[in-house]
C-alpha cells in the first residue's frame, strides 16, 4: 500500500506513559493559588417566568466573594449556529427546563458556593411545559420561544428527482419506523475548567473541550472581551464525543466570576450536571420507505424525520440536516425526499454526538433494507453489494466520494465473519446482522459564515537538537490526534518519531476548528504536513548551498541527511558542529549526518526555521438549500456482521461477536484506528441495547448517573474483529480520512439485524431493553 | 471540627487533617496532590477514582477519609518505580489500551488488584475484575489484552511485585 517510516505502524501514542502513570492534568487537576470554587443556581422547573432574583441572602453569606445573574452577564444571545444563537447565559426572562442556568457564586470552597447557591431566591410565574415532541407540535403547546412558533428549531425540505415518478416505477416499496430516544454521551471526565484573569485584562481559560477556537469565539462574543485578549488552552480531556464541541455555562460562569473577582475561579459538573446540561444525543423519529426493483436495486427513498432538541437549538440546525443528508450514501439512489424537523420541548438541549444525526436513520434504512432483502427473498448481504457506491461515484445529493472502500468493507466482514455458513442455519434464538455506514471527514464548512482556515500549523524546529516542535490548536481529546500529527511530522520530514514534540490545543498556538465532525487527521494532517515540508525544504535549502547541489536530491530518512541516496561528504559540516559544541561528550556520530546537524546549520544560516501549513477544502457541495451540511473533502465508510444470542424467555440480548471493517484511507497509527473503531462499537452496543435519558413527569431526568444511565461495561462487549481497509483517499494527507464517527454507524443496525434473524422480531423502538424485547417476542407469538 | 488522620501512601507516610465528611478521593487529590485517582461520578458508579487500599480496589470516593485512618494505599502514581514503569503501565501503552486515560488510573490499579491475587487470569476473570471500571473509548478489547499481555510477562519473571 505505501512504504512509510512512520505513519501506518503501531507506535505507542505519544501520551500514553503521562496517562498511565497519573501525570496527565485533566483540567479538575488544576489549581492556582487563590482560587475560588463556583456552583451554578439552575432551575428547578421545566418551565416558568422569572419574576425576580433576590441574591442578598447569598451575597452575605461568608466566604462568598461574587453572585452574579443575567444583570452581570448581559444579554448577548449565543449557541452554536450563528443562524440560532437562541440562548443567554443565565435566564433573564424563562427558564425553559429543568437545568435552565439563573445565577453563580463563587467562593472560598466548593461547600460555601453549594451553599449560596441554595439561598438565592427566585419567584417563578410556572408555565405549563411540554415533554414529548409529537405533543409539542400540536396547535395549542406551550410555546418555548417567541421567535420559534409551534416549536419548530428547523425544518428542511429536500429532494432529489421526483420521488413520486420513481416509487411509482418500482416493484416493491416497504415503510420502516424507527424511534429512538435521548441519549448521553457519557464521557468519564466530567466538564470542568479553572479561568483567570490577568491584571492587563487577559483571560486565561484551562476547560475541558473539543473545541478552543470555537469557545474562545463564543466566551469574547458573550462576556464582550475583546477577542485578542481570550485565550483557551484545553488540558488533558477524559473524552468529548460531540457534546464538548460547544461553548458551556460552566465555562463562560467561571470567566464571568474570574472578572468579578479577580481570582482564578475553578468550576466543574457533576455528574448528574452533565445529564443536565446535556448537549448529547436528540431523540430521533425516522419514518422511511424505500422503493425498489424486484432484483434488488435500490431507486427512491422517502425519509422522514422529528428530533426532539430539547430547549435550545446547539448543533440542532446541521443535525436535522444530517440525519437526511448521510443518507445520500453509501448506496446508489435515483430519487430522495427528506422531510424533517427539529423540534423544541422543555428538556435539556440536545446537540452533536458521535455520529451526529445519521445514526438512527442509518440504523433505520439498514433495517428497511433487510426487510426489503426479505421481502425480494435476496440476502441482504448480497443487495447490500449489489447496490453499495464505489470511488468516483457521486451521491444524489452531491456528496464526492473520492474514495470508497466499500465494498472491501462489505466483503472483508462478509467473509471474516462466515456469513454464508452462520446465515439462515443458526439456531433459534442466535442471529447474524449486517449493516453499512458512512461519515464525512470533517464539515465542509465551518461553523460560523468565514473564509477561514479550517486547521494552520507552524512547524518549529529547535536551534539545536533537531526536535522538530509542532504547534497546533487542534484538540487532542483521546482519538489520538497529537499522535497523528507527530507522526505526519515525523514522515514528512524525515525523522523518527522520538523526534517530534507536539503542543497542541491552545488558541495562541495556531487556528484549528477542533475535534469535532471527525475532521482532524484530514484537515490538520493536511496543514501539519504542508507545515513540516515546508521546514524541511529549508533545511535542505541550506544542505544544498552547504553541499554544492540539487535541493531535489537531498533526502531526509530516519533522522539522517542523504544525498543522491548516499551518505555525501559531510565532514566539514560535521567538523563545524562537534566546533561549537565543545565539551560535549555524546558528538553525532554515524555514516550520515544527522538531521540534527543539518537543522541547526540550517539556523546559523537563516535564523529560526519556522514552517507553516493551511487547510481549508475547496468548495463542495450542490447549490441546494442545506447542501452545506454533509459536504465534506472525503468520507469514511464501515461494514459490520454481529452475532446475538437472545434469551427467549427474558428478551435479554448479548451480543456474542462482532465483525467490523473501516476503510479510513490510510491508517496512520493502526492500533489507533482499532482502537477507535473498537469505542465506536462499544458506543454503539450501549446506544441499542442500554442507554436511555428518563424523565419524570415535572420534566426532572431520573437516571442522571452512570449506575442508572447504563454504558457498556468490559462484561458486555464481546471480542471484536477490527479489519482495516485503506482506499487511499486522494484529499487526505497520505491518503488519510476518518475513523472517528463512521465506525459507530453500522453497529445499531447490524444488532437489530441480528436480533431479527434470531428471533423473527423487528424492532421499531430503541433501547432494545429485555422487557421490550420480551414483549415484542411475546407479541409475535400471539399473532400465530 | 476536623480529625487528624494517618495514612501511609505509595509508602509514604502522610498526616492530614479532615473533616468527618472528606472523602479518600478528596484527601488524595485535594490534600496530596495525587491527581491520578480521577472524579468520574462521585456515587462509585464509574471506578475512574479506584485505588488500591490495604490490597483490595476500592472506589476512594465512597470511603471517607477517616475509614483510611491507619491504612496503606496504593495510587497509580505509586506504581512506577523509579521513572520504570510498572508491567501494567508498559502493556497498556505497548497495547493501545489507552485512549483518552481518564479511566486508565483506575482500570491499571483494579488490573493491579487482580494480578496480585491472580496471575494467570482468564479473559473472563479479567473482564469481571475490571468491570466496575468504566471506558467510554476503548470498547475495553485493547485493556483486556494489555491486562494479558502483562500477566503473560510477570509469568515470565516470575510473578514479582
Amino acid at each position: 500500500m505505501g512504504d512509510f517510516n512512520v505513519i501506518s505502524t503501531r507506535a505507542p501514542r505519544v501520551d500514553a506513559a503521562a496517562k498511565a502513570t497519573g501525570k496527565a492534568k485533566y483540567a479538575d487537576d488544576l489549581s492556582m493559588p487563590g482560587m475560588l470554587y463556583g456552583a451554578i443556581l439552575q432551575a428547578p422547573i421545566a418551565h416558568g417566568k422569572v419574576l425576580n432574583i433576590d441574591t442578598s441572602r447569598a451575597l452575605r453569606l461568608p466566604g462568598v466573594k461574587a453572585v452574579v445573574t443575567a444583570k452581570e452577564a448581559g444579554l448577548v444571545k449565543y449557541g452554536v449556529s450563528p443562524a440560532r444563537y437562541d440562548e443567554t447565559l443565565y435566564a433573564y426572562e424563562k427558564v425553559r427546563y429543568v437545568g435552565d442556568e439563573i445565577a453563580a457564586v463563587a467562593a472560598v470552597d466548593l461547600a460555601t458556593a453549594l451553599e449560596a447557591v441554595e439561598l438565592i431566591k427566585v419567584d417563578y410565574e410556572e408555565l405549563p411545559a411540554v415533554f414529548d415532541m409529537f405533543e409539542s407540535m400540536k396547535e395549542g403547546a406551550p410555546q418555548l420561544h417567541d421567535e420559534f412558533p409551534g416549536n419548530i428549531t428547523a425544518e428542511v425540505h429536500q429532494e432529489f428527482g421526483d420521488t413520486e415518478a420513481a416509487m411509482a416505477g418500482c416493484d416493491l416499496v416497504v415503510d420502516h419506523t424507527l424511534l429512538s430516544k435521548r441519549q448521553d454521551a457519557a464521557f468519564i471526565e466530567p466538564h470542568a475548567c479553572l479561568a483567570y484573569f490577568d491584571l492587563d485584562g487577559k483571560l486565561t481559560l484551562h476547560t475541558s473541550t473539543q473545541v478552543p477556537h470555537y469557545v474562545m469565539r463564543t466566551v469574547a462574543m458573550v462576556l464582550r472581551i475583546p477577542v485578542g485578549n481570550v485565550r483557551v488552552i484545553k488540558p488533558y480531556v477524559g473524552g468529548g464525543f460531540g457534546p464538548k464541541a460547544e461553548a458551556t455555562p460552566l465555562e463562560m460562569s467561571a470567566c464571568l466570576l474570574a472578572r468579578e473577582t479577580g481570582k482564578p475561579v475553578k468550576m466543574n459538573y457533576s455528574r448528574e450536571q452533565v445529564f443536565l446540561h446535556s448537549r448529547a444525543r436528540h431523540q430521533f423519529y425516522a419514518e422511511m420507505s424505500l422503493g425498489v426493483k424486484k432484483d434488488g436495486t435500490m431507486v427512491a427513498l422517502k425519509n422522514k424525520a422529528l428530533l426532539d432538541g430539547g430547549a435550545y437549538t446547539s448543533f440542532g440546525i446541521a443535525t436535522v440536516y444530517y440525519s437526511g443528508s448521510l443518507l445520500g450514501g453509501p448506496y446508489k439512489l435515483q430519487a430522495m425526499k427528506y422531510d424533517g424537523a427539529r423540534i423544541y420541548t422543555n428538556k435539556p438541549a440536545c446537540g452533536a454526538q458521535r455520529g451526529h444525526g445519521g445514526v438512527i436513520h442509518r440504523a433505520a434504512f439498514e433495517q428497511l433494507l433487510d426487510k426489503t432483502a426479505q421481502q425480494l427473498g435476496i440476502d441482504p448481504m448480497e443487495m447490500r453489494l449489489k447496490n453499495i457506491m464505489a470511488t468516483g461515484d457521486v451521491t444524489i445529493n452531491q456528496l464526492d466520494m473520492s474514495s470508497l472502500g466499500m465494498k472491501e468493507c462489505l466483503e472483508s466482514v462478509r467473509d471474516g465473519a462466515d456469513w454464508y455458513k452462520k446465515k439462515g442455519s443458526l439456531p433459534k434464538g442466535k442471529g447474524i446482522g449486517s449493516a453499512c455506514g458512512f461519515f464525512v471527514s470533517g464539515a465542509g464548512y465551518p461553523i460560523y459564515r468565514s473564509d477561514t482556515y479550517h486547521a494552520t500549523v507552524m512547524v518549529k524546529l529547535s536551534e539545536d537538537g533537531g526536535v522538530v516542535n509542532v504547534l497546533t490548536g487542534s484538540a487532542e481529546i483521546g482519538q489520538g490526534s497529537d499522535t497523528m500529527v507527530a507522526m505526519i511530522a515525523a514522515e514528512a520530514i524525515g525523522v523518527p518519531l522520538d523526534a517530534v514534540r507536539v503542543v497542541s490545543g491552545d488558541t495562541d498556538l495556531t487556528v484549528d476548528l477542533g475535534a469535532y465532525s471527525s475532521r482532524q487527521t484530514l484537515m490538520t494532517g493536511h496543514a501539519v504536513k504542508e507545515a513540516a515540508e515546508h521546514a524541511r525544504a529549508q533545511v535542505a535549502e541550506v544542505m544544498a548551498e552547504m553541499m554544492q547541489c540539487d535541493p531535489a536530491s537531498i533526502t531526509f530518512k530516519d533522522g539522517k541527511v542523504l544525498f543522491d541516496g548516499g551518505p555525501g561528504k559531510f565532514e566539514e559540516i560535521r567538523k563545524t558542529y562537534i566546533k561549537e559544541h565543545r565539551g560535549w561528550t555524546d558528538p553525532p556520530g554515524g555514516d550520515c549526518l544527522t538531521f540534527r546537524e543539518a537543522a541547526r546549520m540550517a539556523y546559523l544560516a537563516r535564523g529560526t526555521i519556522v514552517g507553516t501549513g493551511k487547510y481549508k477544502p475547496p468548495k463542495l457541495g450542490g447549490a441546494y438549500k442545506g447542501a452545506a451540511v454533509g459536504t465534506s473533502p472525503a468520507y469514511g465508510c464501515s461494514a459490520q456482521v454481529v452475532e446475538v444470542s437472545v434469551d427467549m424467555e427474558t428478551g435479554e440480548v448479548t451480543v456474542e461477536a462482532m465483525t467490523d471493517a473501516h476503510d479510513c484511507g490510510r491508517a496512520i497509527n493502526r492500533t489507533q484506528v482499532e482502537g477507535q473503531m473498537q469505542g465506536s462499537l462499544s458506543m454503539g452496543l450501549g446506544e441499542c441495547l442500554f442507554e436511555e435519558v428518563k424523565f419524570d413527569s415535572r420534566g426532572r431526568i431520573v437516571n442522571a448517573n452512570l449506575g442508572e444511565y447504563k454504558i457498556a461495561t468490559a462484561l458486555d462487549m464481546p471480542k471484536v474483529k477490527s479489519i482495516i481497509v485503506e482506499s487511499n483517499e486522494p484529499n487526505g494527507p497520505f491518503g488519510a480520512k476518518e475513523v472517528g464517527e463512521g465506525a459507530i454507524m453500522p453497529t445499531i443496525p447490524a444488532i437489530l439485524n441480528a436480533i431479527y434473524d434470531a428471533t423473527g422480531v423487528r424492532i421499531t423502538e430503541l433501547p432494545v431493553t429485555p422487557e421490550r424485547l420480551y414483549l415484542a417476542i411475546k407479541s409475535k407469538q400471539e399473532e400465530k | 471540627m476536623k480529625r487528624i488522620i494517618q495514612l501511609t501512601v505509595n509508602g509514604e507516610q502522610a498526616e492530614v487533617a479532615v473533616t468527618p465528611n472528606r472523602t479518600l478521593l478528596q484527601v488524595l487529590r485535594e490534600d496530596l496532590g495525587l491527581t491520578g485517582a480521577k472524579h468520574g461520578c462521585g456515587l462509585g458508579d464509574c471506578g475512574a477514582c479506584t485505588v488500591i487500599l490495604d490490597g483490595k480496589p476500592v472506589n476512594s470516593c465512597l470511603v471517607l477519609a477517616v475509614q483510611a485512618n491507619g491504612s496503606e494505599v496504593l495510587t497509580i502514581e505509586g506504581l512506577a518505580e523509579n521513572g520504570k514503569l510498572h508491567p501494567l503501565q508498559q502493556a497498556f501503552v505497548e497495547k493501545g489500551a489507552i485512549q483518552c486515560g481518564f479511566c486508565s488510573p483506575g482500570m491499571i490499579l483494579s488490573a493491579k488488584a487482580l494480578l496480585d491475587e491472580n496471575p494467570k487470569p482468564t479473559e473472563h476473570e479479567i473482564r469481571m475484575a475490571i468491570s466496575g471500571n468504566l471506558c467510554r473509548c476503548t470498547g475495553y478489547q485493547k485493556i483486556v489484552e494489555a491486562v494479558q499481555a502483562a500477566a503473560d510477562s510477570k509469568a515470565l519473571q516470575g510473578g514479582d511485585s
